[in-house]
């Protein structure tokens, strides 16, 4: 991670826009579905409120939840992992970073999964990563389109070790089974979505739609840097540099995702 | 002659006097009496060194500049390779290298990373991170072996995909997304071993199939020990990569016992490095074996497998379905 500028709306009144530093009613922000009413940044959201913008109202029904998480590895950090959880998990109210579950876009039924980039900076560890693959499998057997919202700052979660990577592996082993029986999968790209969810589902969608500015990318800027010591170019792994160079069907602002998703889904009907 | 790994003075100094022993070989009696009591001292102390590996110095011999790569085994163990190149995209990268070969009696694609050993190989290979081209060719000659049902075989050796400006440009996630969810529906059998270094998504590239196997002082990991180091502890140095190794779990043995690998190949005493025709035995046989089991498995029952070994992997909890479960 680069850049840890935007990190949700912040309490309070007021807040500033971390791209162009104007000063924001937050109320107003919120009313325009997390995006700067000066410049157009796009804000991290949370998963409801992701849920709330794209979905027909109340018809989420939210699959899996009983799933948690736990501490595998033991893992040793300044604060225990499974501590971590535990606070996290009474912060956020959530069990772990993704939140799955099937509701409608305007009408059409969908399997939806979102990463939640407040919790653990929506890293994939066991938990979001079984939670995924049960989602696409249930999309597989109810004939339903899949949309993944993708948003994960360290791509796998690191305090689960190998067992995070193989995540990656098990997710697309379902989709890869989801494509065979024809599924049509959507994938959002959203800020930031890097390292091992770039490399694993965020990048296997039949489509591809990005938030714009979103960072979006496989090696972080400081490994590049520590690797290559070369000064990386203005807009380097933004959704608009993906675009650029190929990697992306469309740039889609928050306001539209809604219907560009529909939109797409009424082309790919097995009809 | 590689810098000794740190942990391994004692023993140099050991091999450098056993060495001029044989050499001095002026076979008197008490000559060879020493130079037996010396080969027992050593290999005495290669056990206790070599059983009791911390994570880290696992990591260091793993990386030892002499161990085996893919381009040994190709001479070591295989009757023949015949080299394919480029990605019909963009280039020919160095540090994956593919190509038909003869193994025993069976003829297969064999995939795998190269660091290269002289300065000027490595260079060229990259050191073993491979760009989105490396994936992208890996990723067709596998579908041109599944099309003519050649079984596939990947040696896994990289510290990870490379961190670069050109490989973001050209897709580096994008090109390991593909591979992974294309190699998990390949409708051949595919054998895996970490060789070496299993660094992150760079080694899960071509690290998806029927069977995986880690080499005994291999290491297989979601970050390397630095990346995690400098995360955990701001700073990657002598004192926090050890314990990044440590935290990581990543060595053969506790690889096994989280359920992400299916077999751990012993090594030779001393490592890899020390006898690389031993373990080149060692792997040969064992690809030969899983090769011969793979290939009498009919391909959807192959396929099955495939799909339920990835399936269930994850460690998490799940108490009795309450209201929250999936009702449909």
């Amino acid at each position: 991670m680069s850049t840890r500028t935007n990190r949700g709306i912040p309490e309070g009144l007021w807040m500033p826009c971390p791209r162009c530093k104007a000063t924001l009613y937050k109320k107003e922000v919120q009313s325009r579905l997390g995006v700067c009413n000066e410049c157009g940044h796009h804000f991290t959201i949370s998963a409801r409120e992701r849920i709330d913008q794209l979905l027909d109202e109340d018809s989420f029904e939210e699959w899996f939840t009983h799933l948690r998480p736990c501490d595998p590895l033991g893992f040793i950090d300044k604060v225990p992992y499974a501590k971590k959880l535990e606070e996290t998990q009474a912060k956020t109210g959530m069990s772990d970073a993704a939140v799955v579950g099937k509701g409608f876009i305007r009408g059409r039924a969908i399997v939806l999964c979102i990463t939640d980039f407040q919790f653990m900076a929506g890293s994939m560890g066991s938990v979001v990563g079984e939670k995924l693959t049960r989602a696409i499998e249930e999309a597989t057997r109810l004939s339903l389109p899949l949309v993944i919202v993708s948003g994960s700052g360290g791509g796998a979660r690191m305090q689960e070790g190998i067992l995070s990577l193989m995540q990656m592996a098990k997710v697309s082993c379902a989709l890869a089974r989801f494509d065979q029986a024809g599924g049509l999968y959507i994938s959002i790209l959203t800020h930031p979505t890097m390292g091992g969810v770039a490399a694993s589902w965020a990048l296997q969608g039949d489509l591809t739609l990005a938030e714009p500015g979103a960072m979006v990318g496989f090696a972080g800027a400081r490994t590049i840097w520590n690797t290559v010591r070369l000064e990386l170019p203005e807009g380097f792994q933004t959704s608009e540099f993906l675009l650029e160079h190929g990697f992306v069907d469309r740039i889609v602002h928050r306001k539209d995702l809604r219907t560009e998703v529909a939109l797409l889904i009424d082309y790919c009907e097995h009809k | 002659m590689a810098a000794p790994l740190p942990f391994e003075t004692e023993i140099h100094a050991l091999e450098d006097v056993l060495k001029r022993l044989e050499q001095g070989a002026s076979a008197t009696a008490n000559m060879s009496e020493e130079i037996k009591r010396i080969r027992r001292e050593l290999s005495g102390l290669l056990k206790k060194t070599y059983s009791s590996l911390t994570p880290w110095q696992t990591v260091l011999v793993s990386r030892h500049p002499e161990r085996p790569q893919t381009m040994d085994y190709v001479s070591m163990i295989f009757e023949e390779f015949v080299e394919l190149r480029g990605d019909r995209a963009f280039g020919d990268d160095q540090a994956i290298r593919c190509g038909f070969a003869r193994l025993g009696n069976s003829k297969v694609l064999l995939v795998g990373h190269q660091k290269g050993h002289t300065l000027k190989e490595r260079q060229a290979c990259y050191y073993g991170c491979a760009h989105p081209e490396g994936y992208r060719k890996a990723l067709n000659k596998m579908k041109l072996a599944a099309k003519f049902h050649l079984p596939i075989i990947c040696l896994i050796d990289t510290p990870g995909a490379f961190p670069g400006i050109g490989a973001e440009e050209r897709g580096q996630a994008q090109l390991i997304a593909t591979s992974i969810l294309e190699m998990s529906r390949l409708p051949t059998p595919i054998v895996c071993v970490v060789i070496g270094e299993g660094g992150s998504g760079g080694a899960l590239g071509i690290g998806v199939g029927d069977r995986i196997a880690v080499l005994e002082h291999a290491y297989y990991s979601v970050i390397s020990p630095e990346g995690c180091a400098g995360i955990l502890w701001k700073v990657a140095n002598e004192e926090t990569k050890p314990r990044a190794a440590e935290a990581l779990r990543l060595t053969s043995k506790h690889l096994a016992s989280l359920g992400v690998i299916d077999d751990v190949l012993h090594e030779p005493l001393g490592g890899a490095h020390r006898e690389p025709r031993e373990m080149g035995t060692t792997l040969k046989s064992y690809l030969l074996r899983s090769i011969r089991e793979l290939k009498t498995k009919k391909l959807d029952r192959l396929l099955d497998e495939r799909y339920n070994k990835f399936r269930k992997m994850g460690v998490f909890l799940e108490p009795r379905e309450a209201s929250g479960g999936k009702s449909s």
